[in-house]
C-alpha cells in the first residue's frame, strides 16, 4: 500500500483530529493545556456553566505573567497579588498540577513546559498565550488560543480549528558568527511582514535549523507568531531527544526507545507539498534589529532606516508614525542610537544559552545603562548562578532577579518608563508594550549586552571576537 | 451568545496598519474582571493622552457612537489577550473591515460575535478615503456576504465556517457535548497508540 505524502504538520495534525464536520472544521485532540494568570476569564467561563475540568492531569498551571522578580514574599500592588492567587486557587480546586509562585521550577510557561518534558514531539499543546508557537521547536503542533477556546479545552480537553495552510521555510548554508536564531527571526518577518504567514504553520528547514541548538530553535519557533503564522514547526531529531532525555515528565525505560521510534517518523516526507516554500541564505543575516513598532520594522544593524519620503501610501504613513514614536530619523543610521537601558530574559530569549551568550559579551566589562536580567525561569537562575554568570551581569552592573515574563510585557510592574529607550531580547516592539510610550528595540541577547557596554545601538560581533 | 446576519451603524476610519492587540488594550487593564466592562480602555493610549484626557482628533472620539471600524493590514496582531475583542464589543463596535487580521484575534472575534471582514486592500483604502475624518451609515450583510455604503455595493472575505458560526450564534462548547463519545473513544486510542501523552493525575 503506497500512503500519500505528507508534510511534519500533516502527520500531527492528523493524529489529533477526532472528526471533521461538513463545514470543514476539525476538532482536535489537546495533549497538553497550559495555563497561567490570564486564564481567570476562562476559568469564570467554567465557573458560570458549572462545568468541571475535562482533564486535570493534562492541565498544567503555572505563575509566569505577573510574578514579581523581586520582594516576591510580601506582594505589594493587590492587582497582582489576586491575579496569582486567583491562578493558584482555580487550579487547587479543580485537582490541577500548578508550578507556583513558591515552587522551584517556576517559570515562563514556554520555558518551563520543555525543560520539565511536558513538552514532547507530536503532541497537540495549546495556552492562552500567543508564544505557544515556542513548543514547535520539538516537532509538537502548538498554538495560542484566547479565553473563550481556553474555556473549551478546560471543558472538553478538544478544541474546533480550521485546517491551516502550509509553508516550509528553509535556511541554507550557515549563520556568521554571532548571528543567532533572534537574528534569522526578525531577518525573514523583515522580509515577508509581520502577517506574512497568516494563516499558515510554518515548518523551518534546511542546514542552518538542523544546526540550532533546542534553545536556538525555541526561539525561532517562538517568533512564528510575529510573522502571523499559526505555528511553527521542527522535526525532531537527536539534538531534541538529547535534550528531552531524562527530564521529569519526559517518558524513560523501554517507553522511552518506544516514544523515540515513533518520534523518528515526525519528518516530512518527500514529496510532499507545501502551500507555500520560501528559502533564505543563512550567511546573508547580519545582526538584526528593530527600529519600529511591529516586529516587521527590523534592519541589520549595519543598515540605515528608510525614508518615508521614498515610501507610498499606508507604507508611509506607518514609518512617519513608526519613527515618530521611536524619536528616530528618516535615513539614520540605526547603529550608535544612544539607549536608556536594557533587559535580558522572556521566553523568546531567557533560557540558559541566551544567558551565556550575553554573560560572554558582559564579561569583564561595564555596562554604560543600567538594566535587568530576568532568566526564563528558576531553573535556569540557578543553573546560571552555578555557571557564575550571575555575577557576570551584576559586576557589569545590571540587576539580577528572578523569573517571570517581567519587562517584556510589564504585567508585574517592571516596566520602562515613558519616552525611554530599551534594547530588549524579547518578542515585541509594539507601542506601549514595556510601558506607556516606552521605546523598544527587539534584538538577540548577545546585541542586548553589546548595547548596554556601549550605551548605544552597536554590532557585538567585534565585541565577540575570540570570546564564543 | 445570539446570531445576527444583518449589523448596521455608523462606520468610522482607523487608517492605521498593525494595530495590534497591545495597542487595543494595554496589558495594565487586563486584570479587570470581564463583567466590570472593558469599553473604558479600548485603544486606551490612542484615545487618551498621559494626563487622561480625551485627544478630540482621534477617530473613537470624534464618533462615540461608531459600530463599524475601517482600519489597515494585520488588524489585531500579536497577544491572542481576548481582552482586545471584549474592548472593541464593549465599547460598542460590531464588525472590523481590513486587509487582514491576527489569526488569533479573528478567531477570538467571531467567538464573541465580532465580525472580523477581509476586503482587499485597494477597497479599504478607498473606503478610508471616502469616510474621512467623519462617518457614515454602513450595513454589513453576512447572509450575502457584502457591505453596502451609499449605492456601493462590496463584497467582503469571511471563512464559511466563521459566517455560519457568527448567524446561528454557536457556542463551541455546546456543539461539543454532542460529541463526547467520540471524544472518549479518541482518549482512549491515544493512550494505547501515544502513550507518552498521557500524565499521571496529581496526587
Amino acid at each position: 500500500m503506497t500512503t500519500h505524502p505528507r508534510t511534519l504538520f500533516g502527520k500531527v495534525w492528523d493524529a489529533h483530529e477526532v472528526l471533521r464536520r461538513e463545514d470543514g472544521a476539525s476538532l482536535l485532540w489537546v495533549d497538553r493545556h497550559l495555563v497561567h494568570e490570564g486564564s481567570h476569564h476562562a476559568f469564570a467561563k467554567l465557573a458560570e456553566r458549572g462545568l468541571p475540568v475535562a482533564e486535570p492531569a493534562l492541565t498544567i498551571g503555572v505563575v509566569d505573567h505577573y510574578a514579581p522578580t523581586r520582594n516576591r514574599d510580601r506582594i505589594n500592588d493587590p492587582d497582582i497579588a489576586r491575579m496569582i492567587r486567583t491562578l493558584e486557587e482555580n487550579t487547587a480546586r479543580h485537582g490541577i498540577r500548578c508550578f507556583g509562585m513558591r515552587d522551584p521550577r517556576q517559570g515562563i510557561v514556554h520555558v518551563m513546559g520543555p525543560e520539565q518534558g511536558l513538552t514532547l514531539p507530536g503532541l497537540l499543546i495549546n495556552c492562552g498565550d500567543s508564544h505557544t508557537s515556542t513548543h514547535g521547536a520539538f516537532g509538537a503542533l502548538a498554538f495560542g488560543i484566547g479565553a473563550t477556546e481556553v474555556a473549551h479545552v478546560l471543558a472538553t480537553q478538544t478544541i474546533w480549528q480550521k485546517r491551516p495552510k502550509t509553508m516550509r521555510i528553509t535556511v541554507t548554508g550557515q549563520l556568521g558568527p554571532s548571528v543567532t536564531a533572534k537574528d534569522l527571526a526578525l531577518s525573514w518577518i523583515a522580509q515577508l511582514g509581520a502577517d506574512g504567514a497568516r494563516g499558515h504553520a510554518i515548518e523551518y528547514a534546511g542546514p542552518v535549523i538542523e544546526a540550532l541548538s533546542m534553545e536556538g530553535r525555541m526561539t525561532l519557533c517562538n517568533l512564528s507568531i510575529e510573522g502571523g503564522a499559526r505555528c511553527g514547526m521542527i522535526a525532531p531529531d537527536d539534538v531534541t531527544f538529547a535534550y528531552i532525555q531524562g527530564r521529569p515528565y519526559a517518558p524513560s525505560g523501554t517507553a522511552w526507545d518506544a516514544a523515540v521510534a515513533d518520534w523518528r517518523a515526525l519528518t516530512t516526507d518527500a514529496g510532499a507539498t507545501f502551500d507555500r516554500e520560501v528559502t533564505l541564505d543563512g550567511a546573508a543575516i547580519a545582526p538584526t534589529v528593530t527600529w519600529g513598532t511591529s516586529p516587521e520594522e527590523a534592519l541589520p544593524i549595519t543598515a540605515s532606516l528608510p525614508d518615508p519620503a521614498n515610501l507610498h501610501g499606508a507604507r508611509a504613513d506607518q514609518a512617519r508614525a513608526a519613527m515618530d514614536y521611536m524619536g528616530l530619523t528618516p535615513g539614520q543610521r540605526i547603529e550608535g542610537t544612544p539607549v536608556d537601558q536594557v533587559f535580558i530574559g522572556s521566553c523568546t530569549n531567557g533560557r540558559i544559552e541566551d544567558l551565556r551568550m550575553a554573560a560572554a559579551v558582559l564579561a569583564g566589562r561595564r555596562a554604560k545603562v543600567p538594566g535587568l536580567v530576568s532568566p526564563g525561569s528558576a531553573l535556569v537562575k540557578a543553573q546560571a548562578e552555578q555557571e557564575g554568570l550571575d555575577r557576570i551581569f551584576t559586576e557589569a552592573g545590571l540587576e539580577w532577579v528572578a523569573a517571570g515574563c517581567s519587562m517584556c510585557v510589564g504585567m508585574n510592574g517592571d516596566l520602562v518608563a515613558p519616552g525611554k529607550r530599551c534594547a530588549s531580547s524579547t518578542n515585541r516592539n509594539f507601542k506601549g508594550r514595556q510601558g506607556r510610550g516606552a521605546r523598544t528595540h527587539l534584538m538577540s541577547p548577545a546585541m542586548v549586552a553589546a548595547a548596554a557596554v556601549t550605551g548605544t545601538l552597536t554590532d557585538v560581533r567585534p565585541l565577540l571576537e575570540g570570546r564564543v | 451568545m445570539a446570531g445576527f446576519s444583518i449589523i448596521e451603524g455608523p462606520a468610522v476610519a482607523l487608517p492605521q496598519d498593525n494595530i495590534d492587540t497591545d495597542q487595543l488594550i494595554p496589558a495594565r487593564f487586563m486584570s479587570v474582571p470581564r463583567k466590570d466592562g472593558y469599553g473604558p480602555y479600548l485603544l486606551h493610549d490612542l484615545r487618551f493622552d498621559d494626563s487622561g484626557t480625551p485627544r478630540p482628533n482621534m477617530a473613537l472620539n470624534r464618533h462615540p457612537d461608531a459600530r463599524i471600524l475601517v482600519t489597515r493590514r494585520n488588524f489585531g496582531s500579536g497577544s491572542s489577550r481576548e481582552a482586545a475583542v471584549y474592548a472593541l464589543v464593549d465599547f460598542g463596535i460590531q464588525a472590523v473591515l481590513a486587509p487582514s487580521f491576527g489569526d488569533i484575534f479573528a478567531s477570538n472575534a467571531v467567538n464573541n460575535g465580532l465580525l472580523p471582514a477581509r476586503l482587499p486592500e485597494e477597497q479599504i483604502e478607498a473606503l478610508i478615503a471616502r469616510l474621512g475624518e467623519g462617518s457614515a451609515v454602513m450595513t454589513v450583510d453576512l447572509t450575502d456576504g457584502v457591505i453596502r455604503i451609499g449605492n456601493e455595493v462590496i463584497p467582503f472575505d469571511l471563512d464559511p465556517i466563521w459566517r455560519l458560526k457568527l448567524i446561528n450564534g454557536w457556542d463551541d462548547i455546546d456543539m461539543t457535548a454532542s460529541h463526547g463519545t467520540a471524544i472518549a473513544a479518541f482518549r482512549s486510542e491515544r493512550a494505547k497508540s501515544a502513550p507518552y501523552a498521557m500524565l499521571p493525575q496529581e496526587t
